[in-house]
This record gives C-alpha cells, structure tokens and sequence, in this order.
C-alpha cells in the first residue's frame, strides 16, 4: 500500500510537465519486512520460487532465446515458469542481452511498476560488462548499476538449455531467501536513480513509476 | 428455524470449497491436457494452487481506488452467487445449496453480475488495454447470452418450470431422459454458447493470455489477481454443474459430477486446440448467426413438438 | 543497361559509372539533380525499391557520401547512387515523396550524422538517442571511447586478445598460426 506521504520523503518528479505532476504520485518506496514467523516466509518464498512469472518484454537479442523456452522442447511450464504480459503480475524480470540507453527508460519502468519481491535475470554478457557492445556510444555496460541483478546468466547467446538451469538456479536461491532486490533498490534508491540520471538524458517520466 | 440457516449455511461453506479446489485441479488437468496436445508435459496439477499463493504472498500491492478494490471482489461474489443458486449434487439435502423455485433466472443475473463489477474495476484501473479488453469481454458476453438465454428459455417452456432441482429431477430415469437427447437443439445452441462462455480459442481474445493487452485484469496483481484466479476456478466449475444440472441430467454423486463436467469441458478444449482465434468481430457475428437461429429454432421445436 | 548508363551521364552529368560485380553498378551523381535523377529511375528505368539509404563520413575531403540504393525487380539489378554533400552545412533534398518510407531513413540520418532533411515528415523528433547532448555520434570526429568511459561505468578484470595471436598460441597451437 501507498504509505502516506510525508513532507521530507517525496521525490521531485522534475521530469514532468506542469499538468502531469498530478497524475503521478510522488512517494518514495518504502523496504518491506519479511514475514516475522520464520516458516511462512519460507513456505511463501516456496511459493514463489514455484511460481516464476517473467514479464514478456523483450529487450535485446536475447529475448528470442525466451521463445523456445515455453515450445515442447523445453517446456519451462514443467518447472513453474509461465509468461505474465503485464509488469504488475510478473515477478522475473529477464533482460535479454545488450541494453541500449533508450531500453534502460524502459526497463527501469517496467521494474519500478513489477511488484515486490521482483526478481532480475541478466542474460548474455552484455549487461554483465558490456560484452561486444563493450565501446557503444548508446548501450549501457553494467547493469546492475541500474536495477539490482540476482542472478547472471553469461554467454553470446545462451542457449534455452541454460536459461532453464538459470530458472532452477533461481528457485534455489529464492527458497533460501537470497534474492531481495526489491528492498536492495529501495535501500540504495538516490545511488540507482544518480545512476540512471546520468545514463537517461531525456527524463520525461516520475522519478518511480509506482 | 435458525439452526436450520447455520446448517445451510455451513453446507454451502463446504460445497463451495469443494468446488473451488475441484476447479483448480481441473485447471491444471485440462492445461496438461492442452500441453499433450502440443507435445508438452504441462504444468504441475498443484500449479494453480502454487499460482494463488504467490501473488497472495507478494509483499506490495498498489491501488488505483475503492472500485479498484471491489471489482475482483464482485467478481468472486458473482461467482459465489452462482454457486449458491446451483444444487450441486442431485438428491443430496447437504449439496443442493440455497437452490429454490426461479433460480434459475437468479443463476443467469449472476452470471452477468461478476462481469460488469470487474468491468467497473478494470476501469478504475485507468490502464487503456483494460478498456480494450472489457470492451471485447462485454461485447462477447452479450453475444454468446443470446443463444444461450434462446437455449434456456426453450428448456423452461419444455420442463415448464424456473427451478434446477425440477429440471434436473425431471431428467432423472435414464440417459434417454436427459435434455440432450430430450431436446438436442436447445443443447447445440447452449454449447456452442459454452464455447464463447469458457474463453478459449477460438473465443479467446478479449482475454488474451499471453499477449500484451491481457485484457480486464491488466492492473490487477497481488492479491487482487488471487482474488481473480481463485474466481476463475470457482466460476469455471460452476458453469459446467450448470451446464451439467440444464442439459446432462445432473450428478447423484461427486465421481459423476467429475466425470461429466470433465466431459463438458472437453468440448470447449478439443474446439480450443483444433481452432485458430477469432476477431471479436468475426466472434459476435458467429454467436448472433448459426447459434442464434439454431436457438430460435430450439424454442420453436419445444413448442410444435414438446408443449401440449 | 549500358545505353541507359550513357544517356545517364550525357543528362545528368552522372560520373564514376563502376559495375561492382554483376547487377550491382554505382555511379556519382551531383546533389542539385541527384532527386530528379531517383524520380528519373524510379518511373522510366524500373529502379521502383529504394532497399536503403545511408551516409558515408569521409572526413579527409569534408563530405558526406550519401548512398541510394536502388534495385530493379525486372533486370534483377541494383544501383547505387552515391551523392557527395558539404560536412559543414549538411543539407540534402527529402525524397519522402518518392519513396515514402525513405523519412525514417532520413530521420536515423538527422540524428546519427546531422544531416539535414527540410520537409522531411518528423525528421526533428528523436529516433533512437533519446535527448542526445553530444555531437552526431556517427560523425568521425565524435570521440566514442572517450565517451564511453565518460558516460557508462565499467566493471573491473576485462581483458583483450589479439585474434590471430590468440587463435595461435591457445586455440590451434600446433598449427602454428600464419606467422
């Protein structure tokens, strides 16, 4: 839920227009606790890790080698993995390779509109450090300093098989509670959104998108 | 006197529940069905349930509004509402629910009744691929009532009366009793508006699982979409007793019941996976033909060769 | 062909007439009859498909070579038609009324060169640099690396190789490589 705004913690949503700064709300995010019994943050991060719903967006080449995952031959349903078309419902965040700065605008979007926990696979290894995009004027070289990465999946390209071990791999760490991205971009939100600033030029939108 | 309404009322708790987790195994029973089909195993026959306790456990959830809140909340009451009119087992003093004389009219409002309160959600939502996909939702729903309301009105002047109960009692006695073979034209213009009913291909865009506009529930996450899904399992399963209860002779037992709804709603899948999508367009000019008439045709069979 | 290449050069002082390889030929035209000599093409000699267009940075003359390429369905033929424009004051006449799909091509070029299409449908809107400071970043001059370390952070312990001494020594070391 929306916390109620208070005076000090609003952000400056600078970017918009005169008429929409109305339209926007201008709250920080706020860190989410865990469950305080033990066992139902472990049975609700079972949950989760059994449920893994990415967000169909395609960013970068990577994202053909999300297509065959969902065909017969390796039939991601098997393990939990579904599609969600919508950021509000999905909970895995797949950047499918090289990310251009004009791709970063809306990645950063749609995370900041996934709701938490969200978790971020980084596939290729162009957002790990550029890869062969490693002296572009237009594509960003790490991305996790832009939205927090849980887990790195490397190669050009991965194959489908790997990106399946990668989900596996994925559902473990959750089950042991390891991926709270979310609350680390909540904790280290002013250095993100410097960060993005500095990438995103034209900043036409709030500056978090609830 | 008030004993009697905490029993009834009890007893509805434990239908609905059956009902509802019956649904959802039945989901996931027909999406590894489909998954055979495409040469898939499909997912896991506990995925629907796994699928509600994760976005029950997510730990935000935005709102756009109080009507945001209670479209998925009318939604699930349409579903329960249906349930409640719709006697479940034949026979069964505990399974038969409030079901009373003219429930059969309260049953079809309720069906309505979800729809146009999560219509009023999706909208408070303010996203545009909301809007688009109400407006197919409710332009198909309309078109697929008419065959189906032609198809119920002819059963009713056939049995001549408004109750479930009745209709299923005067089924009773045999297979050759059954509406289907009773009355075979009322049933062809019921399923083919079952079709539209169940949101599968080739009726299935206005929800459009996978793609980007996934229509009404766009902004709906979280709680709100567990909300939605538990619906979808109840609702779903409510029909087909419906369906079963109208057309099929109804269940005198719970491993009848899950044979016939099971054969039902095979009819909607194997349509599903044969048949490529229709336009809403092409899909309303469908229901207001061939079903329409063959409605039409149900109510004027009933009364040349039924109604004495 | 070499009849329509000659009236070509008699007309409209097309130059630098070079068959390529078969079906691709490429001929310099001057910018104030290079739109006339595409409409020419387009509706008497059947180069109807305008497969792209691009910009060449030469920086050593002070040009842009712009380059048409045309193609021909009927003789199976392409034709490259290369036009040289001032760097400074980069200009060229829109050909968005022959080809109606050429203002995207002219939009890319407004962006990544800097060269100016007036009348161009949207050539002023942003293409695929959003809010781009800098100067066009295809344009030579434009220092990319520099730029790069300016702009995007980079992670630590990335190194590079030679191919061909990589391929020698670690690769197929008993072949010896080329040396």
């Amino acid at each position: 839920m929306i916390k109620s705004l208070s005076t000090d913690a609003t952000l400056a949503n600078a970017g918009l227009s005169a008429e929409e700064q109305d339209l926007f709300s201008n709250a920080r995010p706020t860190a989410y606790e865990p469950y305080s019994i033990k066992a139902v943050e472990d049975f609700a991060n079972w949950c989760r890790a059994n449920s893994l719903w990415i967000l169909a967006f395609g960013t970068g080449c990577g994202a053909i080698e999300l297509r065959p995952l969902m065909t017969a031959r390796f039939d991601a349903n098997r393990i939990g993995v579904a599609g969600r078309p919508t950021p509000r419902q999905a909970s895995v965040f797949i950047i499918g390779g090289y990310s251009s700065v004009k791709t970063l605008k809306r990645i950063v979007r749609s995370y900041e509109q996934m709701q938490g926990p969200k978790f971020v696979i980084a596939l290729g290894i162009c957002p790990v450090n550029g890869g062969m995009y490693w002296d572009s004027y237009n594509t960003i070289k790490r991305l996790d300093q832009y939205i927090p990465v849980d887990l790195y999946i490397t190669g050009c390209m991965p194959r489908p098989e790997v990106l399946v071990a990668g989900a596996l791999e994925l559902k473990k760490m959750i089950k042991e509670g390891r991926c709270d991205g979310a609350n680390r971009y909540v904790e280290n939100f002013d250095w993100y959104k410097a960060n993005q600033k500095k990438v995103i030029k034209k900043w036409d939108m709030p500056d978090y998108n609830w | 006197m008030d004993i009697d309404w905490f029993q009834k009322i009890g007893n509805f708790g434990l239908t609905l529940l059956i009902v509802t987790v019956y649904g959802l195994f039945m989901g996931a029973f027909i999406e590894r069905i489909i998954a055979k089909v495409q040469g898939r195993v499909g997912i896991p026959y506990t995925q629907p349930i796994i699928n509600i306790l994760q976005t029950l456990t997510r730990r935000t959830a935005i709102s756009h509004g109080i009507m945001f809140y209670l479209g998925p909340v009318f939604r699930i009451a349409g579903g329960v509402g249906t349930l409640a009119f719709v006697p479940v087992i034949f026979g069964s003093e505990t399974f038969s629910n409030f079901s009373g004389a003219g429930d059969l009219m309260l049953v079809i409002y309720f069906m309505f009744f979800g729809q146009l309160g999560m219509a009023l959600g999706a909208g408070e939502s303010g996203h545009p691929y909301a809007a688009i996909g109400i407006a197919r939702g409710l332009s198909q729903m309309t078109a697929y009532e008419v065959p189906f309301a032609l198809s119920v009105i002819a059963i009713v002047l056939q049995y001549d009366t408004l109750s479930i109960t009745e209709i299923v009692a005067a089924q009773q006695g045999g297979w050759q009793h059954w509406t289907l073979f009773t009355n075979p034209i009322a049933v062809a213009a019921a399923m083919l508006a079952f079709l539209g009913m169940t949101g599968y291909s080739p009726f299935d865009i206005f929800l459009a699982p996978q793609e980007i506009p996934i229509g009404p529930p766009t902004e709906f996450h979280s709680a709100y979409l567990s909300l939605l899904q538990t619906n979808r399992a109840l609702f779903g399963a409510t029909k087909l007793v419906l369906f079963m209860n109208l057309f099929f002779g109804g269940a005198t037992g719970w491993v009848e019941l899950a044979i016939k709804t099971w054969a039902i709603y095979m009819v909607a899948i194997a349509v599903g996976v044969a048949f490529p999508r229709f336009r809403i367009d092409q899909s309303i000019r469908f229901f207001f033909k061939i079903p329409t008439l063959i409605g039409i045709a149900s109510i004027v069979y009933v009364q040349m060769a039924l109604v004495r | 062909m070499n009849s329509m290449l000659e009236r070509l050069s008699k007309e409209f002082r097309v130059t630098d007439i070079t068959e390529r390889h078969p079906g691709l030929t490429t001929l310099t035209a001057d910018k104030d009859v290079a739109e006339t000599l595409l409409r020419e093409l387009r509706d008497r000699e059947g180069y109807t498909h305008l497969n792209f267009m691009t910009a060449i940075d030469y920086i050593e003359r002070g040009v842009f070579t712009l380059v048409y390429m045309l193609h021909n369905y009927a003789t199976k033929s392409t034709l490259s038609v290369h036009v040289n424009i001032d760097r400074v004051n980069a200009e060229m006449t829109s050909i968005h009324t022959l080809w109606a799909q050429a203002w995207t091509y002219q939009r890319e070029l407004r962006e990544l060169w800097g060269i100016n299409f007036p009348g161009s449908p949207r050539v002023e809107e942003d293409f695929c640099l959003e809010g781009w400071e800098e100067i066009p970043p295809m344009r030579r001059e434009f220092d990319t690396v520099e730029y790069c370390e300016r702009t995007f952070t980079s992670r630590e312990g990335r190194g590079t190789v030679n191919p061909r001494e990589h391929m020698a020594e670690i690769i197929f070391p008993n072949r010896g490589g080329d040396k």
